[in-house]
This record gives C-alpha cells, structure tokens and sequence, in this order.
C-alpha cells in the first residue's frame, strides 16, 4: 500500500501544487479510493497540509474515501438519461444489491456511484460497469446484467 | 514505415527532417512545390489516394467504435468481423473509427471492396456479421441494413439501387465542417488527416501570417465560442495578444460537463488531430507556447485518443520545439478534470488546473489578462477550436457566409431524449429547430406528441411547440428565454412532466453549486425544496407542511430573480433558468400539481395511485411478482388489489400488466 504510494510519488519529481489532482487521481486509480494514509502522505510530500489536500479531493465528485466493489456501476443521471427512465434504473439497481448510491454492497462484489452525464446520450439510460457499457438498460434488463457479473464473480451459482 | 512528412521525393526536394520545409503539408498534397517533376507528382498523388482510401487493393471493414458504438456493443461486432476473417483466411482490413453521428443506428458497420464506394450499414449485432460479410464479400449487398453509399471518388464505382449516404434524412439537411472526418477517418492515423487537408491551415499559418493577422481573420470571420457564452473568439484572442507578458497560455476546455451533451467527446474520438490543429493556431495567435486540454476523465477513450495524436503530432513535428523551423514553440499537456460542473467556468477552470478546488472568482480582471498562474490565458471550447482550420483554411468569408447575422458558421448539436434518431447533428446557424427535430431526427417516437426541447443543460431553458419555427441562433434562442450553452438538445413528449423537469435541473445545480457564494448555494436548494414539496402527495402532510408549500410557490418566482441577479458566476447566474423556462411556457403543468396535486403527464410518482381493476385482472400473478414492495395481494386466478399503504408508486405493475388492469389515477 505505502510501496505503491512513494512509487506514485517518485513519478513526479519536482511537483508543485499544480501536481495534485493528478497524482491524487494516480492514488486512486491504483488504489481504487483515497485512504487517509495516502492523503497525509500526498500532503507531506507536496508540503501541503492534509486539511488542503482533503479540501480539494472532497470537492471532486471523482475521488472517493471507501473502497469500490469488484464490480463498480456507474449510472448516468444525465438529462437525456433521466427523461427515458434511468430514475426507474436507479431505483432497482438500489433495490438488487440493496445500497444507496456511493455505497459498496456488504459483500464487496457491487458499489454503486450515479455520474452526471457519461456523454452516451444517445442510447440513454446508459450504466457502466468496470468500463464496459449497455445502453438503453431498463428496469428488468439491469437486474439480467447485474446477474450476470453475479454469475462471473461466481460460476457455481452459490449463494453468497 | 517511414513517415510521409520525413520523406524526399528526389534530391531536389529541399526537405529535409534537420531543417523542415514550412510548405510541407501543402507540398505533401499538391506538390512538388519547389520544382517541377510529374513523376514526383504522381507518387504524391497515389500516396494521398491511398491515404484517402479512394483506392484500396484489398476489402476494408470500417467499425463505429466510439464511446457511443462501444455502448451499442461494437466491441462484440469488431470481435466477430476479425474472428470471420480469419477464420475464413480473407485477406482485408479492419479500421476503428470513431463516430459518424447517428446514434440511434450504432453499431455502425462500413465495407469498401476494390473499386467500389463505401457502404455503411446500421444497427449491425455481432451475430450477423458473418452473413452481412460474406453476402458483400461476395459481391451480394442485403440491402435491408443498408445507411447508404458514399459518393464514388475517381475510379469507384457506384453499387446499383443503392441510396446515397448523404441523401439519407438525417445527413441531407445538414452541414459538415467540423464532423467532417468524423467517422470516416482512422483517428489514430495522423496521415489520414493530413491526407484530408489536415495541418494545412496550420503551416500557412505559421509561415506567411503575423499572430495580429490571424487574430483579425479570426475576429472576422465572426466564430464566437461554442461553449455556451458565444463570445466573440477573435475579440478574446486580442485581449490576450495585448496583454504583455513572457510566458501565456491556451487552454482547451473539454470539460464537457452539460449533461446531454457529447459533441466534445465525439470530435475527440473521431478526430482528436482536428482540435489539436486548432489549439496550435490559437496558441500561435496569441503568443502561447504552452497549452493545456483540461478534459473529463470521464472520457476514458477520448483521452487515450488525444494522448496518441499528440504523440504522432510531436513524431511529425507539428508540436514540440522550433515547428518546422518557423520559430514558434507549442507543448500541449492533458490535464484530466475530476468531476466538477463548475469547472465549465473559465476561472474555476483555472483555479483547477492549478491544483486547487474549483471555485470562480470575481471577473474582471479577465483571464485573457490574468488566468492561468497570473498569465494572460484564453480559454476556447472543442468546437470552437475545431472550428479554427476550417476558418484560417478556407478564409473568413466562406465561414462568414454561412449563418445569420449575429452568428456564423454551423453549430454541432446532440441530439437525445424523445425523438427517433438520436445523434450528433452539425447545421448552419440560423436552420429552424422543427427541421432539426422532425426532419433530422425523424420526430417523436411511438406516436406520442412533441411537448418542448431542452437547450442548453442546466442553464438553458425549454422550448415549446409554438416556438418549433425560430432558426436557432444566439440571439433567438435568448428570445425564447433559452440559450445555446453547449448545444444539448434533449427532447421530451408528452409523457416528460416539466415540473419534474426543472426539479431534475434543480437536483443537479445545487449538487453542483461550488458553495463560494450565498445565493446560488442556498438558493438553489431553497429552489430544490420547493419543487420537491410542490410535487409531493398529500400522504402523511401536516397543516405545516401544506403551509411551507405554499410559501414556497408564492416565493419562488422572486427567489429565482435574486439568484440570478447576485450570483458571483455563470452557474449561478443562470441556475433558476430551468425553472423560469418552465414556469413561462407551461405554467399549466404548475398550476395541476400546486392546486390539484396531479401531474398531467403522470410521471410524479408521489403524485400517481395505482389501482386494479378487478374486472381486467385476470390473477396472473405477474404484477405481484414484479411488485418491489410486495404491496400486491391475491391469489392466483382471482383479482388481485394494492395495498395504497405499501405501494411506493413505482409503476412496475402497470408496465408488467398484459391487460391493462392496472389504472393509474
């Protein structure tokens, strides 16, 4: 964890302040969230203080303080999105894994994070899950997709 | 394979990769231009055919795979295209290109044979590429997929009975500078942009225009920025020219964050060279030799696009050090945005790229004299710098010629929501709206009614049937009390509820609002909580509560006002438009949910009752299965009934009812 961090940091000899979102979005991205850990460190080595790093990466949507599930569902709340019916979406996906958006299901298979607009507007609702996307979901084909990550994470069909 | 920029014709070429000559590009496509030579013509000209695919030697398979394709599972075609041709040991090309705009028809899927023009075929699955290929391979085109052909180049020949691409309804109205290449170029292949005319402008620019001539060219061309403001991009430039100073920057502002709108990340994808072009002569103008793309990581793809055509860029000598020897220096760097609204704003874009929380700051002074580390910044939109070698290219005055009055050239608009043909539609200034949503986009699906268009995201407004004929503009959308923004046309029909509408648009703008000024980061919620009690039910409400209400609603005319007046920026300043668009054009709507709390399009849910008719009900079961809440009682083969105590209005039974049991009151 620390290894991977100082390795992050290494990457960026002579960073300013300038330097920050980015190598935050580094932690993130090999890290999966931001740990407190990682913000003193980020802090110690920018000389910035903790409170300043945690001021910015709070007010970014993209970085987030917990650890995402295997499977991390993005759901657009876009405009185009929200008139063909994704709140009827994201009610059932809150339903099926039993989680509000921003949270990581008990079982740490499923976290759920709603993203303004993913710029599919065209095959509105659209969701996104680990980078692959399906467009035009409704309230009975996301309970197919999310069964179908269930039967990946887990092909003897055991219950968890 | 050597690069086609590095390469000499004979020795009397005077290029050379140590010493570039400026006219390459120029030189590349209508040379030689230094002597005289038909054999050195000839290998210039074949090459640019190749490059152009006017000419191929062997079939090439052309899948849509932007962001939008993937969606609509082009992954899955372009595995099974690659998988029938090797299977089948069929010796052809495949080429990933980006988005030619009509969504609704993705994935999209091009075949070019030998000596014949390109066809495009729409909504291709996976499992029908192996017919599809082998019945055109062999020479059988199924013409039921069929989008059209592409015009016939020289030596092609056309396929007979075939409709023509550009004469299809939702590419014959209109016009394309800045989609051009999109969807039909290798955007990963900075040849085939040069092939088309590509970096032209550019290296004219450099070598025979001064940066005042080319901010006056700009300036009069009339090109005002496509990100939602419309400022004139000339005037900026000057500003930022003026300003004396060692060190200025560019900044490209793909942070794209209008929900509905994706003609940024589409020109990315499609043909990220195009918006690098275009950043070099803005930086070249005003004197930049640094300039940074502030991008949405949400945009994975376009991203690693840009990131592959700065690279190839800078192999070419397009960017980098001394380009071409003329003296001017360009660094372009991507900075990925981490999620804000807010940092659509000039300054809060600034203050991100700095390393800082989003926040604007009061203007003046404006970034063209202090932005980006106190130097003078300009800040452009994707489209208005994509807009930039069609300007420089082909002179002001072509670009001048189209549009209206106040605004030239064309607008890219993205086309969502209701409507039959979802997609990236690019017009002239100044085409009537009913043409874009009834010609182009082939009008309201499933016979339902046209009810209003949303322009302009969150700070935009609706715009109802009786203003369908205004030709879009700046200026006539301000009219109508909406305005450009970035371009996001979201259609809605009868069943979109306005009030629930403007309380989405509410929702996300004090989500949104930064928090650095008192009236947009209480107002908007104040806003927010009086469209969510106006579209709440009488279920469970005290005396309080219904007196809460209807404070709100006499104030909420008046609240918006002042948010309006005294926010510090733009989001601010135009966050209650949503609502006083609504509020003007279907004051109805209001009235039904303030006064009889129903929601005419039935789409409030707290506002909705289900009910079984015992008559219809034919005890299938179907509904209670599907009921979320388990509020649906009875047993098989008899009526069944909702319990209103349980029922969270979700709709799920009236969907799920084969015969129409299910009333909804």
């Amino acid at each position: 964890m620390t290894a991977q961090i100082d390795q992050i940091l290494r990457k960026h000899p002579e960073a300013r302040r300038d330097s920050l979102i980015p190598i935050l979005q580094e932690v993130q991205d090999a890290q999966g969230y931001l740990s407190r850990e990682a913000v003193v460190k980020v802090g110690e080595f920018l000389s910035l203080p903790a409170s300043k790093v945690y001021g910015v990466a709070t007010f970014y949507n993209q970085f987030r303080f917990q650890p995402v599930g295997r499977y991390h569902i993005q759901l657009c709340r876009g405009t185009a999105c929200h008139v063909k019916g994704s709140a009827d979406v994201l009610d059932a996906v809150c339903r099926l894994l039993n989680i509000t958006p921003g949270q990581t299901a008990r079982d740490g298979l499923f976290s759920l994070e709603v993203v303004a607009c993913i710029g599919a507007c065209g095959l509105a609702p659209v969701i996104n899950i680990n980078g692959e996307f399906f467009a035009g979901v409704t309230r009975d084909s996301v309970a197919e997709i999310v069964d179908s990550y269930r039967r990946k994470a887990d092909p003897d069909g055991q219950d968890h | 394979m050597a690069k086609i920029i590095d390469r000499k014709c004979c020795d009397r070429c005077w290029h050379d990769a140590h010493r570039p000559c400026t006219d390459v590009i120029a030189c590349l496509l209508d040379g030689p231009l230094c002597h005289e030579s038909d054999d050195c013509g000839r290998i210039r000209r074949d090459e640019i055919t190749r490059l152009r695919r006017q000419k191929v030697d062997r079939p090439v398979v052309f899948v849509g795979a932007g962001t939008c394709g993937l969606g609509a599972g082009a992954g899955k075609v372009l595995a099974a295209v690659r998988q029938y041709l090797q299977v089948g040991q069929i010796d052809a090309d495949v080429v990933e290109v980006g988005c030619i705009g009509l969504c609704a028809a993705e994935p999209m899927l091009d075949i070019q044979l030998p000596g014949r023009t390109r066809v495009s075929f729409g909504s291709v699955q996976a499992d029908q590429v192996e017919a599809l290929l082998g019945g055109v391979l062999s020479g059988q085109v199924p013409a039921a997929q069929v989008l059209g052909q592409f015009r016939p180049d020289d030596g092609q020949q056309a396929w007979d009975m075939l409709p023509y691409l550009d004469e299809h309804p939702f590419f014959a109205p209109q016009t394309r500078w800045v989609l051009a290449n999109c969807g039909v170029i290798d955007p990963s292949r900075i040849e085939e942009y040069i092939a088309r005319g590509g970096y032209r402008a550019f290296t004219a620019v450099i070598s025979t225009r001064t940066p005042a001539e080319v901010c006056q060219a700009v300036e009069q061309s009339g090109l005002r920025g496509r990100g939602g403001g419309g400022f004139a991009t000339g005037t900026k430039w000057k500003y930022a020219l003026a300003t004396p100073s060692e060190i200025k920057y560019l900044v490209c502002n793909a942070d794209e964050g209008d929900p509905g709108a994706f003609m940024d990340r589409a020109v990315i994808e499609g043909d990220p060279h195009r918006v690098l072009e275009g950043m070099a002569i803005a930086a070249y103008a005003i004197g930049a030799a640094k300039a940074y793309v502030y991008i949405r990581a949400e945009y994975p793809l376009a991203i690693r696009r840009l990131k592959n055509a700065i690279a190839q860029a800078r192999g070419y000598g397009l960017l980098g050090k001394n380009i071409l020897d003329s003296g001017f220096s360009l660094e372009v760097v991507i900075k990925q945005g981490a999620g804000a609204f807010v940092c659509g704003e000039e300054t809060a874009l600034i203050h991100s790229i700095e390393g800082k929380r989003g926040m604007p700051r009061p203007r003046p002074p404006f970034p063209a004299v202090r932005g980006l580390f106190d130097r003078p910044t300009v800040i452009n939109n994707v489209e208005t710098l994509a807009n930039l070698p069609t300007v420089l290219g082909e002179g002001p005055e072509k670009f001048a010629a189209l549009g209206t009055a106040g605004s030239k050239g064309t607008k890219v608009f993205a086309l969502s929501g209701k409507v039959a043909r979802t997609g990236l539609v690019e017009v002239a200034m100044g085409t009537p709206l009913r043409q874009i949503i009834f010609d182009i986009g082939g009008g309201i699906p499933n016979g339902r009614a046209y009810k209003a268009v949303q322009i302009g995201g969150p700070s935009g407004g609706c715009i109802p049937t009786q203003h369908l004929d205004i030709e879009i503009d700046y200026e006539s959308l301000k009219t109508v009390g909406a305005m450009m923004g970035s371009g996001g046309l979201v259609v809605m029909d009868e069943d979109t509820c306005m009030v629930d509408v403007a309380k989405f648009f509410m929702d996300f703008i004090q989500r949104e609002s930064c928090g650095k000024c008192i009236p947009c980061r209480e107002g908007t919620r104040r806003m927010l909580e009086i469209l969510q009690r106006i579209t709440r039910g009488r279920r469970n409400e005290t005396g309080l509560d219904a007196l809460e209400r209807f404070k709100g609603v006499m104030y909420l005319n008046r609240l918006a006002e002042v948010i309006k007046d005294t926010s510090l920026c733009g989001l601010g300043q135009t966050a209650p438009n949503p609502v006083l668009s609504t509020l003007r054009w279907f004051r109805d709507e209001y009235e039904a949910h303030v006064y009889e709390r129903r929601c005419p399009a039935g789409a409030c849910k707290e506002l909705i009752t289900y009910r079984i008719d015992a008559e219809k009900c034919k005890g299938c079961t179907l509904c209670a299965r599907k009921c979320p809440a388990q509020a649906i009682l009875g047993q098989p083969k008899t009526p069944h009934y909702i319990v209103s105590d349980k029922c969270i209005g979700c709709g799920a039974c009236a969907a799920a009812c084969r015969f129409d049991a299910v009333v909804v009151e």
